[in-house]
């Protein structure tokens, strides 16, 4: 799992040559009109079988999770939603070996907390990258930059180690801890810092004697508020689906969603209704927040995504 | 605070200006330097130190020096967990990168509703890849399943999609698919994005068709991208747990099939980890890995350099 997936503002960086001149959230702007004959009969057609594949999957988990289990086992597979949504979600809430409630409430604490460290952490590291003069600084950031790629999952040997000695194995604490900061939010924010805020702020509350501290808290950070939406969807996301490291280290009492799922879906005989329904659940908070913020969703992304 | 005049608010105290001006800067990174260290580099280079040993769950240990290593080498299930992420990452990556592309060059076009297509690509990747996991596996069913309704109608007879090698990585790559290409698109979007528009009026004026253009234009100028995509693909596939874990069900869904015929390299280190309660072992795993990502970042970099200078 490594977070860097920013190749157009990354890889000036790991070659040396000029960083790119877009600030954060603009490419998602058209620059320069396109010549009208580029557009052809076949974009749209082809566009929407594109949009349909990426929909068919989710569209027939619905199909499954309204169906009660003899129609799943039924050829030809079913295509059209049935009317048992409402009893399989029941089931699936009521099944007391999952603890399917308590996951979700498991994975909101998980995800608000994890998303809530690393947009300040990442606005404070990302002002101090874009606008302080210190030793080491761009020695420090290119750190920053070679540590998002590292696959930190590959410790973890050591991490299950170390969270046993601290007592956390098993608890939710060993799914936020190590994720409570991020390379990529650093990264993305010091992007927006350098754009966005202008020295002479900086410089006229340094004169009304501001600390840097205040600088950061009062000036600084509200500016910051669109480009820290965006990191806190995409950390969100990603702190919601993560499923390796839950899976490994989460015991039987603390589940996260998809934890919960691995294990409705992980029996030999398995009660298909039951685990699409799940399934749905686990999906729709993700689904909700996608048709909200989509727009900001897609420009963080295209600025430099978050891949796990 | 505002009606204070520059001399009226200058902080009292000498230490406190002294630390402002002089540290500021590390205390407002030190946050991430300070837990990345804790959790990210330590557990990556403790790991190093934990494969040269005998370790238990309850942290007993022997010093055993490179035998893990030794032993790893001429394991079978490594190799055979080694080829099947490789297997599984080519059969994967090379669609899922070319068609990332041409969708790519697709809504670089004049459209109408862009966000809305570009929502639509992404809508997989906002799905968890659990959920990715569960509901292919479902759709891949030997009986009842989706995949192999359809196959049925041209005639093709049921494919047990977990029992082979092939059918299995197949299954599994489209899931992997499934989830990213779209996001890549995406990131190669905002890379056309930067392509001077000029460039493609001129192909055009010259007739050169869209398929040329794509593979004289859009290829070419979207090098550095696409090999960084490459690593990033790389790095995640090399990582591949979850879409295989949940491929298979059962009590040994970590062993990748009946004859480990999905099982990949992460699986085979928590396989060892977690159910064989050998840590040293795994460790020794987990640290190859780390290697051949590190070697293969490392290509990535140069081909970079190289992409950039040429």
């Amino acid at each position: 799992m490594t977070d860097i997936q920013n190749p157009q503002a990354v890889v000036p960086v790991l070659t040396g040559s000029a960083p790119p001149a877009s600030g954060p959230l603009a490419p998602v702007k058209v620059r320069r009109r396109r010549s009208p004959r580029q557009r052809s009969w076949s974009t749209m057609p082809t566009l929407l079988v594109i949009t349909l594949v990426s929909a068919f999957p989710l569209y027939f988990m619905l199909v499954m999770a309204s169906r009660p289990n003899d129609e799943i086992s039924a050829l030809p597979p079913p295509l059209t939603p049935g009317d048992q949504l409402d009893d399989n979600i029941r089931r699936v809430l009521a099944s007391a070996d999952v603890m399917f409630e308590q996951a979700v409430i498991n994975s909101f604490i998980v995800s608000i907390t994890a998303t809530v460290c690393v947009v300040l952490s990442s606005c404070m590291a990302g002002f101090a990258f874009a606008k302080l003069r210190f030793k080491g600084r761009q020695g420090l950031m290119l750190a920053v930059i070679v540590t998002m790629m590292i696959p930190i999952q590959l410790g973890m040997v050591p991490l299950y180690m170390l969270m046993t000695r601290l007592g956390l194995a098993g608890t939710l604490p060993s799914v936020i801890l190590p994720f409570i900061v991020s390379g990529f939010g650093v990264f993305f924010m010091r992007q927006f810092v350098v754009q966005t805020v202008p020295d002479e702020m900086l410089d006229a509350a340094r004169l009304d004697g501001c600390s840097t501290w205040q600088v950061f808290w009062h000036i600084v950070l509200p500016v910051l508020r669109p480009a820290a939406a965006v990191l806190a969807v995409l950390t969100f996301m990603e702190r919601w689906n993560d499923f390796m490291w839950p899976y490994l280290v989460l015991d039987i009492e603390h589940p996260t969603v998809q934890v919960a799922l691995s294990r409705l879906s992980g029996g030999y005989y398995t009660d298909q209704a039951l685990v699409m329904a799940g399934t749905l659940l686990g999906v729709v908070p993700l689904l909700v927040m996608f048709v909200v913020l989509g727009r900001q969703i897609v420009g963080g992304i295209m600025q430099g995504g978050m891949k796990s | 605070m505002s009606t204070a005049t520059a001399t009226g608010v200058r902080r009292g105290s000498g230490v406190r200006s002294w630390v402002d001006t002089h540290l500021a800067g590390y205390l407002l990174v030190s946050p991430y330097f300070v837990v990345f260290a804790i959790f990210g580099l330590f557990p990556i280079g403790f790991t190093f130190w934990v494969s040269l040993h005998d370790w238990s769950l309850l942290g007993e240990h022997t010093w055993v020096g490179p035998d893990n290593y030794t032993a790893l080498f001429a394991d079978p299930y490594f190799w055979n967990a080694l080829v099947n992420t490789f297997g599984i990452f080519v059969v994967a990556t090379v669609p899922q990168l070319l068609l990332a592309l041409m969708i790519a060059q697709l809504l670089n076009r004049r459209l109408r509703a862009r966000t809305f297509w570009r929502m639509g690509v992404l809508l997989p990747n906002v799905t968890s890849v659990a959920a990715v996991g569960i509901i292919f596996t479902l759709i891949f069913a030997r009986d009842f399943g989706l995949a192999n309704w359809l196959l049925g109608m041209v005639g093709i007879d049921p494919i047990g999609w977990q029992d082979h090698k092939w059918s299995s990585w197949l299954a599994i790559s489209v899931m992997v698919d499934w989830r990213w290409t779209g996001y890549n698109a995406l990131i190669f979007l905002a890379a056309l994005q930067t392509v001077p528009q000029e460039l493609y009026e001129a192909a055009e004026v010259d007739g050169a068709s869209s398929r040329r253009q794509f593979w004289l234009i859009t290829v070419p100028m979207l090098r550095p991208t696409i090999v960084f995509c490459t690593l990033i693909s790389t790095i995640g596939g090399i990582q591949l747990f979850t879409e295989p874990l949940l491929f298979n069900s059962g009590a040994n869904a970590i062993s990748g099939g009946t004859t480990r015929q999905f099982q990949t390299l992460t699986m085979y280190l928590t396989e060892k980890a977690f159910t064989g309660q050998a840590f040293g072992y795994a460790a020794t795993i987990a640290w190859v890995m780390f290697l051949i990502i590190a070697l293969l970042g490392a290509i990535n970099v140069l081909l970079l350099r190289l992409v950039r200078s040429a």
